[in-house]
């Protein structure tokens, strides 16, 4: 079995799991939604100050939300002791982690066009640009997933891993915010060139992060 | 033999510390002439510089173990407890960096704290390895927990340059021609370099120093729970061993205890 296939088969077994657990879809989701309405009572709609900030808490909520998929990610290799059959299976380091990372940039990717309705509908933000922002938004997402799950696989299985974890990933994935965050900015305010730099750095992180767990994946889960 | 020479070893070190740290306070407070625009404050460039330089040292060394700990062919636990020690100072000196910026930061710049890259990126810095030394307090078997956090070093390490770089874009591409000159120029004036060159000798002495005794109180820490283990396992050995008691006068202990007690009360 090719390792494209072994990380399908991984992804699709997580899909599957929230599918049919929906606690991505009932809880979730409507946590990002309601980071969304505290910004709003946080800054004032009607100081116009949201539309200008959007993009920036359009990501902080992506962010906060994320982690809870993430988490939720490695909390269902916990039970059943499927994590003792992920590592029985035989399926290459690199590919479970690839898998996972799939299925954590596809829940993140939903979690992101819920909340850009939310932005737009209720923080009143112009989508100009929307190549750009797709782009920045797809690259920012791979970064997010890759960088995630190896920490999630660092953290999994400790008993602190609720607090841990966040602490762990959020100064990582800070370069992330920054360059998705002003990616965003730049091509909404017209001037997609200025994006392009920030793009690049976010491909760069996401580059790093995919090396890092092809590499450290595999060991990590064998020994944790 | 080779404690003896250890702790000798210790002692010049610690000597030495003390002696470069009592240099520094007589150039830094005494001889040193105030900076021209920054007056008294630039002494505490004296502090803030040297902390920041043994910042990157301590992680640099932390980094280095954690790679010669997963490496096969230097694999040690040796490796694993300097990285930990190591990283402990560092955490505390990147705190005492911001602390001693803060506080230059006020009277120079009249504010604690500016969205300056080099701050923010030391303060992601700070909460990078805090992280990091949270996962080493997590009980693990001790080989899980190594090979754990010598790769979170690690994955830490390469995040610095990215860290770094992201957010001396994000300043430049926002203030133009920055107000504050953070560099040092490269002419600095004779004495006060010297002052500095002291600050940088002293805190290099003082973290060899702490890292020694951090490494070496770690090290005892181990040991501890080793021998606990032993004697314990010694104690059941023996319970074994003994001849079960018979009622030939003698009076188990927890019984001689507990009547003691009852009379003195």
């Amino acid at each position: 079995m090719t390792l494209f296939r072994q990380a399908l088969l991984v992804a699709g077994k997580d899909l599957r799991i929230e599918a049919r657990s929906r606690v991505a879809v009932n809880q979730v989701l409507p946590f990002a939604g309601i980071v969304l309405l505290l910004f709003a009572f946080a800054l004032d709609p009607n100081r116009g100050l949201l539309p200008l900030v959007a993009p920036g808490l359009f990501w902080v909520a992506v962010l906060l939300a994320g982690l809870l998929a993430i988490s939720r990610a490695f909390a269902v290799e916990g039970e059943n002791g499927v994590r003792d059959a992920l590592r029985l299976s035989g399926l290459d380091g690199a590919a479970v982690f690839c898998g996972k990372a799939l299925a954590v940039a596809a829940q993140l990717l939903v979690l992101e066009v819920v909340l850009g309705i939310g932005v737009v509908v209720l923080y009143d933000l112009e989508i100009h640009n929307p190549l750009v922002v797709l782009a920045a938004s797809l690259i920012a997402t791979a970064g997010l997933a890759a960088a995630g799950t190896v920490y999630g696989v660092l953290a999994a299985g400790l008993r602190v891993r609720e607090t841990l974890f966040p602490l762990l990933v959020l100064p990582v994935v800070a370069p992330v915010m920054l360059g998705a965050t002003r990616a965003w900015e730049a091509a909404l305010d017209g001037v997609p060139s200025e994006a392009w730099p920030w793009v690049q750095l976010l491909a760069v992180f996401g580059v790093i992060y995919v090396t890092i767990g092809w590499l450290a994946f595999g060991p990590l889960l064998e020994e944790t | 033999m080779s404690s003896f020479w250890a702790r000798r070893g210790t002692m010049v070190l610690g000597a030495l510390t003390l002696v470069s740290l009592a240099v520094l306070v007589l150039l830094g407070l005494f001889v040193s002439d105030p900076d021209y625009m920054q007056r008294d404050a630039v002494r505490l460039m004296y502090l803030h510089v040297p902390a920041a330089w043994i910042a990157y040292l301590a992680y640099g060394v932390t980094s280095l173990a954690s790679g010669l700990y997963l490496w096969k062919r230097t694999r040690s636990m040796a490796w694993d407890t300097l990285a930990g020690a190591s990283a402990e100072i560092g955490v505390l000196f990147t705190g005492l960096t911001l602390v001693l910026g803060s506080l230059w930061g006020r009277p120079v710049w009249n504010v604690w704290w500016a969205w300056d890259a080099r701050i923010v990126s030391t303060a992601v810095l700070f909460f990078l390895y805090l992280g990091y030394l949270a996962l080493r307090k997590v009980p693990a078997d001790p080989a899980v927990r190594a090979k754990r956090s010598a790769i979170a070093a690690l994955i830490a390490f390469v995040d610095v340059p990215v860290v770094h770089f992201s957010v001396d874009w994000w300043n430049t591409l926002h203030q133009k021609g920055t107000v504050f000159n953070r560099e040092l120029s490269p002419t600095i004036e004779g004495n006060l370099a010297w002052a500095l060159l002291s600050g940088v000798v002293a805190f290099t002495f003082l973290y060899l120093y702490l890292l020694e005794r951090r490494y070496r109180l770690a090290a005892l820490e181990e040991a501890i729970e080793g021998r606990a283990l032993d004697v314990a396992i010694a104690e059941r050995r023996a319970e074994a061993d003994a001849p079960v008691p018979g009622g030939t006068g003698g009076v188990p202990p927890t019984a001689a205890a507990g009547a003691a007690r009852g009379r003195g009360s």
